[in-house]
């Protein structure tokens, strides 16, 4: 009798033990902040999921103006900041940031190699999904007026001239041309596509004022012809809504918002079985496409304590579970990098951007401060109150003012 | 008031006051004067998602002993003030030197950060300040005329601006002026040109934000007009009325003298708050059109860039142009206070 007693209550025990293994389980707090687009929603509810410490989340459109601040203070307010190779630079030259390599031994079993993101030899951060800008378009109004799929800018600034023509559309390409980060980063995307180099070698002499800024800024001025004539003031949101309404037909947008384009209220049913995707368009006779790869990853905080750091790596581990995928939604939300991953149809673009060796995104310490010079110089060259070379000097000199305060020149 | 009485009475504002604002504004000149020390740059080979490279990245260690012997930086005195993102000395030169006239160095000059928000906040300053205080006058003297009993419900939805914090109210409007909103199509409707768009251009732009401004601040102006206005002495009115004075003379010899006082103080806190226009920038998506001094702190201070010298270079500038531009109404109220003594 007493053998299959103690049996029964050493089973129950080791049931016990097996099933909070498997759960997450953190001893000190948790707090993360960063972009607010589905993935990361979803990979905020999963450190949200840990028990044993409190996980907060701030998840904001704004969270680059708020992180290195937030990381600044002794101990740190966030624990965590979900990055991209754009907006690590900030955290990386503040030196705010620790590196993972004991934590990744300790607890990182499910991490695939190319997930660490190593700077001079130290992992720095856990990429978990991959993003590039492609074609977003609709299949039904191309395949009506016989137009092929774009491949080139090229080739949508025609098929815009005869969709306007065909007066299915006023305004048929849509662009985050928001005056700021938005338009500076398809400036960057043209400018890459012509072949231009932002600096010179590896220094931090701007090189923007080339042939390929011309080029870059006169493509650009063409599409704009075919846009809402609002569209200075069009983030990624508002262009997304315009083609949720059916008034873009053609536009270049990220593959993060693209799964879930259409998933709002009072989409059109023309809209919503007409959307397609494909890979990011050339230009200019280039074999380099006019798009740039990012990575989006997390990274744990320097000034923190070591249990809180331990904690925020088991519960940001658990927010990138390989199984979080094996929801159709999850995995249709991002190009997962995690283990097990097949590409939804809504990968589609991404992969075609990784697969024709799209440019990433330079993680350089002053790349920030050139991305901001030229999104508040462009406005001027859109609006036709300048000319492109006066543009590209402006820019130069507004770079150049910036990276002397910064130390860099 | 005895010496000793006032300095009690008056000690928590001033230490309030030397906390809260001499201090930090003592920090911000200090920060202005300084900038980050030069970055020790270093190649080093960086791996992602996508592969290797060897690209350029800040040696921390080189730079640590550096910071921590000198925290606050490189001093470089007034290098930041004149350099192009503010009052571009050099640039000025230039402009001054290559224009043929007065409109085209204008011009010139307003493609410089520093001078292109200068433009647009002293324009906004002073159309919206006048506009605001004569609308307020005229409102208030209306609802002073109307019957007692719809009073009360006039003076709520007067104030109803004001209540509406302004980002969510320059937001509400950016969607309704847009050239599918209500307004935006009311506008294409009546001018008859579907391809009108508000947000496009530079000066609709600017009027959408001054009107934007006006609309705003009004209530404020009312409301302490309509205060002054129940102050205003019955015989004096009487006395003008029996000597055949109409009704617009009355507004303005007795009722416009009378409200004076009332007036330059809201003067001095319009064109205060006017001079800090930050909200409806942001709200209306007007960074490519329009920027004020504000606007560029926190653009500064946001993003992947956060120049905090150059922040606060702009701080100081935006502090000096406060106190000249209300130097004048200081002066007179002075010059007042020592002629009643």
């Amino acid at each position: 009798m007493n053998l299959i007693k103690y049996t029964f209550l050493i089973t129950s025990f080791l049931f016990f033990l097996i099933k909070n293994s498997f759960a997450c389980e953190i001893k000190a707090r948790v707090s993360v902040v960063g972009n607010e687009f589905p993935a990361i929603q979803t990979v905020g509810a999963g450190a949200k999921k840990c028990k044993g410490a409190e996980v907060k989340t701030n998840l904001t459109a704004d969270h680059q103006k708020i992180n290195v601040a937030g990381m600044s203070s002794e101990p740190a307010e966030y624990t965590s900041a979900i990055v991209a190779n754009t907006s690590i630079v900030a955290l990386l030259n503040n030196d705010l940031i620790r590196p993972l390599d004991n934590l990744v031994k300790k607890h990182g079993s499910k991490l695939k190699k190319n997930q660490l993101i190593t700077i001079n030899g130290k992992v720095m951060a856990v990429a978990f999904m991959a993003n590039a800008q492609h074609l977003v378009y609709r299949k039904d109004v191309l395949e009506k007026l016989n137009i092929s799929v774009p491949k080139t800018y090229e080739e949508m600034l025609s098929a815009a001239k005869k969709i306007r023509a065909s007066g299915l559309a006023k305004n048929p390409v849509g662009g985050a041309y928001k005056a700021g980060w938005n338009l500076a980063q398809e400036f960057n995307n043209m400018f890459i596509g012509y072949g231009g180099k932002h600096f010179k070698g590896n220094t931090p002499e701007p090189n923007v004022n080339s042939d390929a800024g011309k080029k870059a800024l006169n493509m650009m001025k063409s599409l704009s012809e075919y846009m809402n004539p609002d569209f200075l003031t069009h983030d990624s949101n508002a262009t997304n809504a315009e083609f949720r309404a059916g008034n873009v037909i053609l536009m270049n947008m990220w593959g993060s918002r693209a799964a879930t384009l259409t998933d709002a209220d009072g989409v059109s049913d023309a809209v919503k079985k007409g959307m397609d995707i494909a890979g990011p368009m050339t230009v200019g006779g280039g074999n380099i496409p006019a798009s740039t790869l990012f990575w989006d990853g997390w990274t744990v905080a320097k000034k923190i304590s070591d249990a809180e750091a331990e904690a925020t790596f088991i519960a940001m581990m658990n927010a990138i579970d390989p199984s979080i995928i094996k929801d159709d939604k999850v995995r249709k939300q991002a190009v997962w990098l995690l283990d097990g991953y097949t590409p939804t149809d809504a990968a589609r673009g991404v992969f075609a951007a990784a697969k024709m060796n799209t440019t990433p995104y330079p993680m350089l310490p002053y790349a920030g401060l050139m991305h901001s010079a030229i999104g508040a110089e462009i406005a001027d060259f859109m609006q036709g109150k300048e000319n492109a070379k006066k543009t590209l000097s402006d820019i130069e000199d507004a770079y150049r003012a910036a990276a002397k305060e910064k130390g860099f020149l | 008031m005895k010496h000793k009485t006032f300095f009690w009475f008056i000690l928590p504002t001033f230490l309030a006051m030397l906390i809260f604002i001499f201090l930090p504004i003592i920090s911000v000149v200090l920060q202005s004067v300084h900038t980050p020390h030069e970055n020790v740059l270093i190649t080093v080979e960086n791996c992602d998602p996508f592969g290797c490279k060897k690209v350029t990245s800040i040696d921390h260690e080189a730079t640590k002993n550096l910071n921590q012997s000198e925290p606050l930086g490189k001093f470089v005195g007034l290098d930041i003030y004149f350099d192009r993102g503010h009052l571009a000395i050099e640039n000025f030169k230039l402009i001054w030197e290559n224009s043929e006239n007065i409109f085209s160095f204008v011009q010139s000059l307003s493609n410089l950060p520093f001078y292109k928000a200068v433009f647009f906040t002293l324009t906004f300053t002073f159309t919206v300040t006048p506009i605001m205080l004569l609308l307020g006058l005229l409102i208030a003297l209306g609802v002073n005329s109307i019957s007692k009993k719809l009073r009360g419900i006039v003076i709520f939805f007067s104030l109803l601006p004001m209540i509406v914090t302004p980002l969510i109210g320059s937001i509400i409007l950016f969607w309704m002026i847009d050239s599918r909103g209500i307004i935006g199509n009311l506008i294409q409707w009546l001018f008859d040109d579907p391809n009108l768009s508000l947000k496009a251009s530079t000066s609709l732009t600017w009027i959408m934000l001054i009107v934007y401004g006006v609309w705003h601040a009004i209530p404020f102006s009312f409301i302490v007009f309509y205060a002054g206005l129940q102050t205003v002495p019955k015989d004096q009115l009487e006395s003008a009325k029996i000597d055949g004075a109409n009704k617009f003379e009355e507004v303005i010899y007795i009722i416009i003298p009378h409200l004076m006082p009332l007036i330059t103080f809201v003067t001095l806190m319009q064109l205060m708050d006017n001079f800090r226009v930050f909200e409806p920038i942001v709200g209306f998506s007007a960074e490519a059109h329009a920027t004020s001094l504000s606007w560029i702190i926190f653009n500064d201070l946001g993003g992947e860039t956060r120049q905090l010298s150059a922040a606060a270079t702009s701080s100081i500038l935006t502090i000096i142009g406060v106190i000249i531009l209300l130097s004048p109404v200081l002066i007179r109220t002075w010059k007042d206070f020592k002629f009643k003594k």
